[in-house]
């Protein structure tokens, strides 16, 4: 277990790699003079060659390769044209939001998508198997963000007096300011140290910090907030681990050794359970690893739609104001978190499938 | 014993009904036994019929400005259909009139020309990419195989539509630009499909005895084993069109995309999401389309699926 686990962990190395060489790469594939293209058509001569001088850009592509390279291993991700900040900044303000939001999605997708999919395979053609692939087909097809603007109408719009109202947008209430751990417990901190900037990362998980602070006012209203844009992104994931739960277990549960079990005489629970379950869980396993892909990308549609000032809109507003180092900062992040993940899904696999240890 | 080889020739109508048993047929008839994959071909149907006759059937331009040249219509008017009710007076307007006074029925009904379009392009350039570098992969082996598959590997370490975003970044936005984009990105699908099956189809027996026969690579690459790699493909062909059709919506309606004024679906929305308290049926309208268009790709790929599966039909499982 412990080797497999290394050789993992050296495995995806090489991946963290490539993804810093990719973005190193579109980087330099941006058309036009780049300084042009980061400060703007006004640039004077001037500043560009500062600009030109400042960022290596002088230097031959294998130097400004290592350059890059040697910002990125001590975490400086440049610093944002529009703002004028360290793109490291701006993402932990940023980048909780996103977390908070896309383990919402996941955990709503987990906890529906998989009971939905044992029990349309354990009643297969009945009512509730074909409601559930109605439902699946439905939650594939439909547009994160045509769904997000449903949600919003429906809840916002339609149930607008009765106590089944939602907020359409935004992480708080007007007036809700949560108060951070440090600051509630009187921790010391030097503003602008990395100390700081870590508690302020952690501070603004607003959940987590109105939990731990038993702030329960600000903590309903956070995850009232959260409550629509969650449904919204889960529902891709959902749907797709709804089809592969009941695809994987209608296999299994075709197998003799199902068939023994119940010979046996065991109760249907620990047939499925037990014997079943278990056994169909690693395709599963394996297509939950790949949603975060979808969630990451999704939450870029509905932050947009819902106002959340998270991961994804940074994204969106980098694209259109041209901050090339705030999308390639963000996307590295994404990008990491993601391989990660996944590093984490097949380290499971392990524990899931003893065969695959001895491999 | 008479050879496997020889088809008795006393009976013709035993040939005939070997060759109708084509797997191509077969699988025909087993998609239209299929009533999911029935109802996404007749949406599909009617989508494309709509489309195709989109000149004859809309009232109006899709790019029309109406304004001045209608009595007293206003900014994204609800929808006015005389049989149900609206005054007759008022020109009908089946879907109501946009944020830019345009008819919203005739901008609908390019706008499943424009849908379509883009999952055909978008598909047809990812697929036949992705097939080819697979095929290559697979067939040659070695590093040819490691340089491609391991390139392949970092496309799919990234989000799909963050990756997407980011190649429209350096591109810039526009509809061949976003389209190119989810191309780009969705061909390392294509690519792990075409390799896989030219892995297990290189080492059969009539890949070795065409090769005995003298065949060159080419050849047998393209005659024998890519014709083989062709129902998994089709598959993963059908449903992508599903995704490309969603993704490049979701890059129109971010404002990455399609720009006004071509009717395109996901940009409709997009410009007018600020208006669903106000004017509903413009966010609805197209979000419907898209939904139902996707729906009608998802449920033919997955019907396409399970009729080319032997595997489920035999053990008794069909996962439809």
């Amino acid at each position: 277990m412990v080797q497999y686990t290394i050789r993992r962990l050296l495995l995806s190395i090489p991946v963290l790699f490539a993804v810093l060489v990719i973005t190193f790469v579109l980087a330099r594939s941006i058309p036009g003079d780049p300084c042009k293209a980061i400060l703007g058509e006004k640039a004077t001569q001037e500043s560009c060659e500062i600009f030109i001088r400042n960022h290596g850009l002088d230097q031959p592509i294998s130097v400004q390769f290592f350059i890059f390279m040697g910002k990125m291993v001590r975490g400086d991700l440049g610093e944002s044209i529009r703002f004028s900040r360290p793109v490291t900044i701006i993402l932990v303000e940023r980048l909780p939001m996103t977390i908070e939001l896309g383990m919402a999605a996941m955990l709503l997708a987990i906890l529906l998508g998989i009971p939905a999919g044992i029990i349309a395979a354990v009643r297969r053609n009945s009512i509730v198997d074909v409601l559930v692939m109605i439902g699946a087909n439905t939650g594939i097809s439909i547009p994160v963000f045509f769904l997000g603007l449903l949600l919003i109408y429906f809840f916002a719009v339609i149930l607008k007096d009765t106590s089944f109202v939602l907020p359409p947008s935004g992480r708080l209430s007007a007036g809700m300011f949560p108060t951070p751990f440090y600051e509630l417990w009187e921790w010391a901190v030097e503003p602008e140290s990395f100390k700081f900037h870590l508690y302020e990362f952690i501070a603004n998980h607003y959940i987590f910090n109105a939990l731990i602070t038993g702030d329960w006012a600000l903590f309903w209203d956070a995850l009232k907030h959260l409550i629509l844009p969650s449904v919204a992104l889960s529902t891709i994931p959902m749907s797709i681990i709804a089809r592969m739960t009941r695809s994987s277990m209608l296999e299994v549960l075709g197998l003799d050794y199902i068939r023994t079990a119940r010979a046996k005489g065991l109760p249907q629970r620990l047939v499925i359970f037990k014997h079943a379950f278990r056994n169909a869980l690693l395709p599963v396993v394996t297509i939950v690893g790949l949603q975060l892909g979808g969630i990451l990308g999704g939450a870029v549609l509905t932050e947009t739609i819902f106002g959340l000032a998270g991961v994804g809109r940074s994204v969106v507003e980098a694209t259109f104001a041209r901050d090339f180092p705030v999308l390639q900062g963000f996307v590295i992040v994404v990008a990491f978190i993601y391989v990660l993940f996944n590093l984490f899904v097949d380290l499971s696999y392990a524990f899931l499938d003893p065969r695959i240890r001895l491999d | 014993m008479t050879p496997v080889a020889q088809i008795p020739d006393d009976n013709i109508a035993d040939i005939q009904d070997y060759k109708a048993n084509s797997l191509w047929r077969l699988t025909l008839r087993r998609i239209f036994r299929q009533r999911s994959a029935m109802v996404g071909m007749s949406i599909l149907l009617v989508i494309a019929l709509l489309a195709i006759f989109a000149p004859v059937l809309a009232p109006y331009d899709p790019t029309d400005v109406l304004i001045g040249k209608e009595d007293g219509i206003k900014k994204r008017q609800p929808p006015c259909i005389h049989l149900l009710g609206c005054d007759e007076d008022q020109p009908q307007h089946f879907l109501g009139i946009d944020g830019n006074v345009r008819d919203v029925y005739s901008r609908m009904l390019y706008g499943a020309r424009v849908s379509l379009q883009i999952g055909f392009v978008v598909v047809t350039v990812a697929s036949v990419s992705g097939t080819i570098l697979g095929a290559l992969a697979g067939y040659a082996g070695g590093w040819v195989d490691n340089l491609i598959m391991r390139i392949m590997d970092i496309f799919l370490a990234f989000p799909f539509l963050l990756l997407a975003i980011s190649i429209v970044f350096v591109l810039g936005p526009g509809l061949i630009n976003a389209m190119l984009a989810i191309s780009i990105v969705s061909m390392p699908a294509y690519a792990r499909v075409v390799r896989a099956a030219v892995l297990s189809i290189r080492e059969t027996d009539y890949v070795e005895a065409s090769r005995a026969l003298g065949a060159s690579d080419f050849e047998i690459l393209l005659k024998r084993i890519l014709p083989n790699a062709i129902p998994p493909l089709i598959v993963l062909v059908t449903l992508g069109v599903a995704t490309a059709i969603l993704d490049t919506a979701a890059l129109s309606f971010l404002g990455l995309g399609a720009q006004p004024p071509l009717p395109e679906w996901g940009t409709m929305l997009g410009s007018e999401r600020n208006q669903l308290f106000s004017a509903p049926h413009l966010v609805f309208v197209p979000g419907v389309a898209i939904s139902m268009t996707v729906l009608a790709f998802n449920l033919l790929g997955d019907g396409i699926r399970d009729a080319l599966d032997p595997r489920l039909v035999h053990a008794g499982v069909k996962t439809e």
